[in-house]
C-alpha cells in the first residue's frame, strides 16, 4: 500500500482550502468546450468527505430550480480551478443525508462562529 | 515480442490530460535476469528464459543451481519463457520496465482470484431462470442440461456448477499509462486478473 500512496503523492493538491461537511462551498470547474475553456460555478453545501489520498472525494448539494442536484468531485482532480468556503457551518455529522429530506427552514445549518 | 515478470501491487487512480480520473493497477515488474537463451539451431525455437525474485539456495534443488550457475546468477524463484524475444540479450543480463513505454499496449496474464464452488450464473454467465409468474427455487437454476431418449445421457462438457477462479487470464491491448524505471513500476489502465502481490506476465 505504501508504494501506491508514493507514487500518487506527486498528484495531490495542497492548494485547497480546509473545508468539510456542513460548509458552504464555491467549486470552480474548469470547462474545455471545443479549444475554448470556461470556469463553471458549483455553489452548495458540502455533505460528505469520503476516502483518502488520490481517492478523496467530496459531495456538494445545492437546490436548482426546486429541485436537488448533488455533484461528486474527486477532491484532487485537476479540473476543480478552486474551491472557496463561503460559510462555515456547525454539525454534529461527517455525513450530512439527512439533509436530503428536509426542506426550507428545517434545512438550515447553523453558521459557526 | 518483448516481456516481463512482475507483481501486483493494487489498484489507485491517474488524472490524464483532460483532468478526468483514470484506473490504473500499479505493477512492480523486473528487474528480470536472463538465466538462458534458446535459439533455433540448438533448442529448435527461439526463446530467452526469464527469471523473478531472488531465492534462499537451500530452498533450490540442486539441478537448478546448476542450471543458475551456468549463467553466472543466484537462484531465481520464478522461471518463465518467453519465445522470440526482440533485441538483443544475452545471459546474465537485466531486463527492466523500460523495455515498455507509455502509451502503448500490452497483454497482462495472471491467475485469477478464487472463488470457490460456485452457481452456473457466476461460473458461465447463465441469465437463470424468471424472476415472477410463479417460479420456485428456479430463480439461479441452470435450466436443462440435455435432451431425453436419446441420447440418454448428459454430454461430456457440459457447463455446470463447480469450483470456479484460479484460471489462468490474459487481458489484452492494456494501455500503459506511466513506467517508472527508478521503481521499476508500470501503470496500467484497468484491472489485471489475480488478487495483490500475485504473479503477472507483461507481453507487447
Amino acid at each position: 500500500m505504501d508504494i501506491l500512496a508514493a507514487m500518487t503523492a506527486d498528484q495531490l493538491r495542497t492548494d485547497l482550502p480546509d473545508f468539510g461537511p456542513g460548509d458552504n462551498v464555491d467549486v470552480h470547474i474548469r470547462v474545455v468546450e471545443g479549444d475554448k475553456e470556461r470556469i463553471q460555478l458549483f455553489k452548495g453545501l458540502c455533505i460528505q468527505r469520503r476516502g483518502s489520498g488520490i481517492n478523496e472525494t467530496f459531495t456538494v448539494r445545492k437546490i436548482s430550480g426546486g429541485v436537488g442536484v448533488e455533484r461528486i468531485f474527486p477532491l484532487h482532480s485537476p479540473q476543480i480551478a478552486k474551491i472557496e468556503r463561503t460559510r462555515a457551518g456547525k454539525v454534529r455529522r461527517a455525513k450530512l443525508f439527512y439533509i436530503r429530506n428536509l426542506k426550507g427552514k428545517a434545512a438550515r445549518i447553523e453558521e459557526k462562529m | 515480442m518483448r516481456g516481463l515478470l512482475g507483481k501486483k501491487i493494487g489498484m489507485t487512480r491517474v488524472f490524464n490530460e483532460a483532468g478526468l480520473p483514470v484506473c490504473a493497477t500499479v505493477i512492480e515488474a523486473g528487474p528480470c535476469k536472463v538465466v538462458q537463451v534458446k535459439t533455433e539451431d540448438k533448442d529448435g525455437y527461439n526463446a530467452v528464459q526469464l527469471g523473478f525474485l531472488e531465492q534462499m539456495e537451500k530452498r533450490t534443488t540442486k539441478p537448478l543451481i546448476g542450471h543458475f550457475k551456468k549463467a553466472g546468477l543466484s537462484p531465481q524463484r520464478i522461471l518463465k519463457e518467453f519465445r522470440d524475444f526482440e533485441g538483443e540479450v544475452k545471459q546474465g543480463d537485466d531486463v527492466s520496465v523500460q523495455i515498455f513505454s507509455a502509451g502503448e499496449r500490452v497483454k497482462v496474464t495472471g491467475i485469477s482470484k478464487g472463488k470457490g464452488f460456485t452457481g452456473v450464473i457466476k461460473r458461465h454467465h447463465f441469465r437463470g431462470g424468471p424472476k415472477t409468474h410463479g417460479q420456485s427455487d428456479r430463480h439461479r437454476a441452470p435450466g436443462s442440461i440435455g435432451q431425453s431418449a436419446y441420447p440418454k445421457r448428459v454430454f461430456k462438457g457440459v457447463r455446470m456448477a463447480g469450483r470456479s477462479g484460479v484460471d489462468r487470464v490474459t487481458i489484452r491491448h492494456m494501455r500503459v499509462l506511466k513506467v517508472i524505471p527508478e521503481k521499476n513500476l508500470i501503470f496500467v489502465e484497468g484491472a489485471v486478473p489475480g488478487a495483490r502481490n500475485g504473479l503477472l506476465e507483461i507481453r507487447a
